[in-house]
């Protein structure tokens, strides 16, 4: 890291109708460093990138490069300032070659008409080669896994010499192996004195990968940290304006009631020979890499996936589950791994969402019980503690944290008996995953069975009563609350190599 | 949390107004409604006919069978569909009910409940290959609209089938009062479209189904019978619509109903559904079939050609599809 600073953001102000998204907020980033922006969902991180990366203007503040006075009005002006930003969603063209992606809009010509495919993938190779990333230039991004894709758009920013590189929750879909692959590209290019600012929810992390953090609240700057000064409990303080002393909630009870058992599952090449249970009142946690078969183990639970050898028993009784409405007539629900492609209706209000499958419970034909439908909205917002103006509210315009908290009620809303979450915190800001853990220890105090999958080991250790851990389609661990260390987990988790999809 | 009061709002008069489903109408379709009404006014200056009773009568008359499909495909497109085969099964539907009436010598009513099968047998096969394979609607609905215009053709051998009949006739001629049969279907159809929208489980499964589909499989609504239901309703509107006009015309005829789809469509957009699906509501497709009704019964009276017409028709959709999108666009 060098002394030079490279951007520096003075007390910007932005403010959308109705809501001041920025009061005042400001950041220095230093060539080769890793500066990490922390903050709730909606504190107003994304909104300063947007001005950054040109989406937005801003109304107040100045913006600094290279010591020099900018103003940036469009995309293109931040491009020509050497800034990129890699948003959360990846935007590759998947049905394009890893060159072709890289050099979209600015393909090397041949003569004025001709694409030279030939150089532009040669060029794009070179690149590849240069983070040693083992994939051909030719091949399909479809083909890669979504580590390497983020690596390609890491290259396409690259490309265009980019001094300064926003990086937003780039680790969200990663399992771990991919996360360190990531982290030693990102060291390398802070050795090539390019300043990172680098958006995450996952502490963990920061502490690994981060140089400083600036926390923002509400829009507004509260401090900067030395990562290695600083200590978790501080960086929470710091950005829920409040002591949380109880992060993970949980009051361990001695269940022993089986509600679920699962006998030798097996499904295609996805799933060998899967057998465990789950007792009322407990937390079970699924650990594993990403592509170890948790997920599917679900689906085929929950009567999305047909499986051709096992059994599912409930309460002892064999079961047969052939679609998701007979597995929630008989008390089952799932929370799945992405809230926006499997749950939400983005462009409906946050009262259809959440009504959506307790809908017999007041429509009648053509009866719509106005009272019942906003008693249940009410019920579950209220235990949910979803902040939103309205019921009527849209759902794509919540923040993540309270998009998965609808989604999380919706289920709650058909009082089930067994609740499957599929990564329930992913992508969902601090404040809000201490509010869900919170209400999972309601729940299972209330006797309701809980399955957990989660890619984060904290929270698997600190949630579950007992954690399995599968790797390639197979359970490989059911490892006792007692004595649960990561190291644990994850020497189960590598038990059988893993594909590379 | 200050914005727990808004949320546990009581029943009081805030509420009911925010509910209150005319105020809601009017929020959503502004455009579109300042549109319809600056239409008629322009209109009623150019031609001294334009509002009387018998002109408006006739209005609402022709855009009737639209609307009655428009209001199905309404649901085909919030579904993220398209129904192309609309306009030969009013052809089929016709042609089916003269033919069994006219050849076959079938007391009316066992013809029209033949000419109405016609609909849910073009309907259902679409449905069912719809929701039961991989095949786009479009290219499913592409096929139906083929094969049901070919099966119309076969049919008559090419010819109209004339009827002679007076309680034939009253289907689609006939006056209750002062009020034409063809409105007084128009208006239970809607009802039946606005409940099954608004108020039913179906139609918040089909606001879901069209939303995210994947999401809909997840919470346990079968998309398969949502698609199918859709699609059978629209074969049973078309079959409507094409026993009227053949009632009208006295005659079923195998060229009839030709660019019907198109006009469904055109409604429906104008209302401001969205071909990407989840989106939409009846009532705009009613003011969306209304602009375009008026347009042409203004044209005509204006003494404008035909031929212009289908031009003017086609960019007052580009404008106002476009205007909407401007709109929608700036919320954002």
């Amino acid at each position: 890291m060098s002394e030079q600073i490279l951007l520096e953001m003075n007390h910007i102000r932005k403010e959308f109708p109705g809501v001041l998204a920025l009061k005042d907020v400001s950041l220095q980033l230093r060539a080769g460093e890793v500066h990490a922006l922390l903050g709730e969902n909606g504190a107003g991180k994304s909104t300063l990138i947007k001005i950054l990366g040109g989406i937005y203007s801003k109304d107040s503040g100045d913006i600094f490069i290279d010591g020099k006075e900018v103003s940036i009005n469009s995309v293109l002006d931040a491009q020509k300032l050497g800034i990129s930003v890699i948003h959360q969603e990846l935007v590759l063209v998947p049905h394009m070659s890893v060159a072709e992606n890289i050099y979209l809009g600015r393909e090397p010509m041949k003569g004025t008409r001709f694409v030279d495919f030939r150089k532009m993938e040669e060029d794009a190779q070179k690149l590849l080669d240069s983070f040693e990333l083992d994939i051909r230039s030719e091949t399909k991004v479809s083909d890669l896994t979504i580590a390497q894709q983020q690596i390609v758009e890491i290259i396409k920013a690259l490309s265009f010499n980019a001094k300064i590189l926003v990086m937003d929750e780039p680790t969200s879909s990663l399992s771990d192996k991919d996360v360190d692959f990531l982290f030693d590209n990102i060291r390398k290019l802070k050795k090539a004195q390019v300043g990172i600012i680098y958006i995450s929810h996952r502490m963990s992390e920061l502490k690994q990968i981060a140089d400083k953090i600036t926390v923002i609240r509400d829009g507004e700057y509260i401090g900067t940290r030395d990562t290695e000064a600083a200590t978790t409990d501080e960086l929470i303080a710091m950005m829920v304006g409040r002591k949380l002393t109880n992060y993970y909630t949980r009051t361990f009870g001695n269940p022993t009631k089986k509600v679920l058992e699962v006998k030798n599952l097996t499904a295609g090449k996805l799933l060998k020979d899967v057998s465990f249970h789950l007792n009322s009142g407990e937390i079970l946690g699924f650990a594993g890499l990403v592509g170890a078969g948790r997920s599917e183990v679900m689906r085929c639970i929950f009567g999305i996936d047909p499986f051709e050898n096992g059994q599912i028993l409930l309460d002892g009784e064999d079961v047969k589950i052939s679609n998701p409405e007979e597995a929630m007539k008989k008390g089952i629900a799932l929370v799945p791994e992405s809230r926006k492609r499997e749950a939400l209706f983005l462009a409906q209000s946050v009262k259809y969402n959440i009504t959506i499958k307790a809908l017999g419970e007041f429509i009648r034909g053509i009866h719509v019980n106005n009272a019942r439908e906003n008693e249940i909205t009410k019920k579950y917002v209220d235990v949910m503690a979803i902040k939103t103006p309205s019921y009527q509210q849209t759902v794509g315009n919540l923040s993540g944290g309270n998009q998965q908290k609808v989604v999380i009620g919706r289920w709650l809303a058909t009082k089930p008996k067994i609740l499957i979450l599929d990564e329930p915190t992913r992508g969902v800001d601090v404040g809000a995953k201490a509010e869900i853990y919170s209400i999972m220890n309601d729940l299972v105090k209330d006797g309701v069975a809980i399955i957990m999958i989660s890619s984060e080991l904290p929270e698997v250790i600190n949630m579950s009563d007992r954690v399995v851990v599968m790797s390639n389609g197979r359970i490989t661990g059911c490892l006792p609350r007692e004595g649960l260390t990561q190291e644990k987990i994850m020497y189960h988790a590598t038990q059988f190599s893993t594909p590379d999809r | 949390m200050n914005n727990k009061t808004t949320n546990a709002a009581p029943k009081g008069r805030t509420l009911q107004l925010a509910h209150n489903p005319i105020v809601t109408f009017g929020k959503e379709n502004l455009g579109i409604l300042i549109g319809l009404l600056i239409l008629c006014l322009l209109l009623s200056f150019l031609s001294p006919v334009f509002l009387s009773k018998n002109n408006i009568l006739n209005v609402l008359r022709q855009v009737a069978t639209n609307l009655y499909i428009a209001c199905a495909m309404t649901m085909v497109i919030i579904l993220g569909g398209i129904d192309l085969s609309v306009g030969s099964t009013i052809a089929l539907s016709g042609v089916i009910t003269g033919g069994f009436i006219a050849f076959e010598g079938l007391p009316l009513w066992v013809a029209v409940i033949c000419g109405l099968l016609a609909g849910v047998v073009v309907g259902a096969s679409n449905g069912f290959l719809i929701s039961k394979t991989t095949i786009p609607p479009f290219i499913v609905t592409l096929s139906t609209m083929n094969i049901a215009r070919g099966a119309s053709y076969v049919y008559t051998g090419g010819q109209p089938i004339r009827v002679m009949s007076d309680s034939f006739n009253f289907i689609g001629a006939g006056y209750v009062g002062d009020i034409p049969m063809p409105i007084i279907y128009l208006v239970i159809i809607v009802i039946i479209s606005v409940l099954i929208m608004s108020k039913s489980k179906l139609g918040r499964h089909i606001y879901a189904v069209g939303g995210n589909p994947v999401a809909a499989r997840f919470s346990g609504i079968k998309n398969s019978r949502v698609l199918f239901f859709a699609y059978l309703f629209s074969g049973i509107m078309s079959a409507i619509a094409g026993i009227v006009l053949a009632s009208r015309m006295f005659s079923g005829q195998p060229t009839a109903g030709q660019g019907a789809e198109m006009d469904a469509i055109a409604a429906v957009v104008l209302g401001g559904t969205s071909m990407s699906g989840g989106v939409g509501k009846i009532g705009g497709t009613v003011i969306g079939a209304l602009i375009i009704g008026v347009l042409s019964n203004g044209l005509n009276l204006l003494g404008i050609n035909s031929f212009w017409q289908y031009i003017v028709k086609g960019v007052v959709i580009l404008i106002a599809v476009y205007v909407d999108f401007l709109k929608k666009g700036k919320g954002k």
